[in-house]
């Protein structure tokens, strides 16, 4: 892809990503985090993994994102907009990122693979959907599965808590 | 002209001739035959004066919406408030480019970008649709907007559900997410509304019947509630919430909600016709390889099915009543869920025991 493509993305996902901290309406940063989403999504499309980044698109941006919005809407968050900032937390978070920032540029320059361009995931030609599924359901049918039984007990979990009164 | 720039500039033609020449347009006319049908079922004659027939009708309509004062109450969140029309028709046209809306005209695939996710690329845009409504709702900061945008993403992820499933024995079937196979396929071994016409004495057709009936079902139910189309029009529902999520809005920008739906339901329909009804192809006529005259016949077949679809969707608007809000969530979750999942199961099983 052209090298421009990548620097527009990655740059509107590193804006949008700090719009979700700095912005004081939940609602803002929820929807700053839809477009950092959708920039993610365009990056894995230019690296073309379509299916990755689709579903990147169908399950973050269209679904859980959908959900927090419904359930920021539904509480009154007005005091957050008007809260000060707090420039201990303010600072104490910046050394934090900033120090994880240094420790992965620092091992970055150190590993050989990251000096070279990483190659596109799959050719036009791969049928990636399939590749996947293949791998999912063959090599690491296990964990797959094993994985989805975690999902279903907490459905089943989160539904036993919400329930108030239990028969 | 190189390979490139030929790409570009007939990717480029695609998208403007699809977009301006034939959505929009359909979508002004959309409303124009909604007021006409409903008419034809009420009795009455419906929009007659500008024009013949009043077929000018959807001209005044749009000038009548440029021309209004732009109003914003003085209450909305503005930003917001300017994003939400903007979202609401935006995802309802991008859907368009991976449908194949015709076969090859002048050897140029009549396709915008044909993906390998091409489905999934719908569902992933059409799911992007419910924030300019829930924005919209809640921009507006007043009651009636606020619960409308609230019912239409409960009522849309709902419904995404049983989108989703519903395809899924399609996919078994076929193999591949792109949607110019899914045609193709429908071209060789007839159309998956009918999947015994291809070949009459397959027992395999015959008994795939039963779930592609069930999955279309499903599946053109669930288009009717993802775009907010009576019976499940609840996010605006006008005997409850006034508007719904565009009570606050005027003009262009209620313009823009309004043809929203409407560029949402062809959309729908151009779906439901490419997976369901055979896409451009109509039996017996060949496609586009055979001369371009054949070509814009491909294109205008994959049209007028869509037309047919949007009568339907009017005639279903003038006949049923609206659901409760508690049916609709029953009905979605406890019914199209289930029976889409045990079709996925029972197509499984039948492809599973008389393989090809």
């Amino acid at each position: 892809m052209p090298a421009f493509l990548f620097w527009l993305f990655a740059g509107v996902m590193l804006v949008f990503g700090a719009l979700v901290v700095i912005n004081r309406n939940p609602i803002a940063s929820a929807l700053s985090l839809v477009v950092c989403f959708l920039g993610l999504a365009a990056l894995f499309i230019s690296l073309d993994a379509f299916f990755i980044g689709i579903i990147q698109v169908l399950v973050y941006a269209g679904a859980v994102m959908v959900l927090f919005l419904f359930i920021i809407m539904l509480l009154d968050l007005r005091a957050e907009e008007r809260r000060r900032m707090n420039w201990v937390a303010f600072t104490g978070g910046f050394v934090v990122a900033f120090s994880l920032l240094v420790q992965i540029l620092a091992v970055i320059s150190r590993t050989q693979m990251a000096k070279q361009a990483f190659p596109p995931l799959a050719s036009q030609q791969v049928d990636d959907v399939r590749n996947i599924g293949l791998l999912l359901f063959g090599n690491y049918n296990l964990p797959f599965q094993i994985i989805a039984v975690v999902i279903l007990v907490a459905t089943v979990g989160v539904i036993v808590l919400s329930k108030r009164q239990l028969r | 002209m190189n390979p490139t720039t030929f790409f570009i500039f007939t990717t480029l033609l695609k998208i403007v001739g699809i977009v301006f020449v034939v959505i929009l347009p359909m979508v002004s006319y959309a409303v124009y035959a909604e007021r006409k049908v409903s008419a034809l079922i009420q009795d009455r004659l419906g929009p007659n004066r500008v024009g013949p027939a009043g077929l000018f009708q959807p001209i005044a309509d749009a000038m009548k919406f440029v021309l209004k004062e732009d109003f914003t109450p003085a209450h909305v969140n503005k930003f917001y408030y300017w994003l939400a029309p903007c979202l609401a028709m935006v995802p309802a046209i991008t859907t368009v480019a991976v449908v194949p809306f015709g076969s090859t005209l002048f050897g140029v695939p009549m396709v915008i970008a044909d993906i390998n996710v091409g489905v999934l690329f719908v569902f992933a845009i059409a799911s992007l649709g419910v924030y300019g409504i829930v924005i919209g709702g809640w921009a507006s900061n007043s009651k009636y907007p606020f619960l409308g945008g609230l019912r239409s993403t409960s009522q849309m992820i709902s419904y995404e559900l049983s989108l989703g499933l519903a395809v899924i024995p399609i996919f078994l079937l076929i193999g591949n997410l792109r949607l110019t196979e899914v045609v193709h396929y429908q071209i060789n071994h007839g159309w998956l509304i009918v999947p015994f016409a291809g070949d009459w004495r397959n027992p395999l057709g015959w008994l795939l019947a039963v779930p592609m009936w069930i999955s279309f079902a499903v599946f053109a139910i669930a288009v009717f509630a993802e775009t907010n189309r009576l019976p499940f029009d609840l996010p605006e529902a006008e005997t409850e919430l006034v508007g719904g999520y565009h009570t606050e809005y005027s003009s262009m920008k209620f313009a823009l909600f309004f043809l929203g739906e409407y560029a949402a339901m062809i959309t729908g329909s151009a779906i439901i016709v490419t997976l369901f009804l055979g896409g451009w192809h109509f039996p017996g006529i060949p496609d586009g390889s055979h001369g371009w005259i054949f070509g814009l016949i491909n294109i205008f077949v994959f049209f007028a099915k869509i037309a047919v679809l949007l009568f339907v969707f009017i005639w279903v608007r003038f006949t049923l009543p609206r659901f409760r809000y508690d049916q609709l969530m029953r009905l979605g979750w406890v019914f199209f869920f289930e029976i889409a999942l045990v079709n996925i199961f029972w197509a499984a099983a039948i492809l599973t025991f008389f393989d090809r």
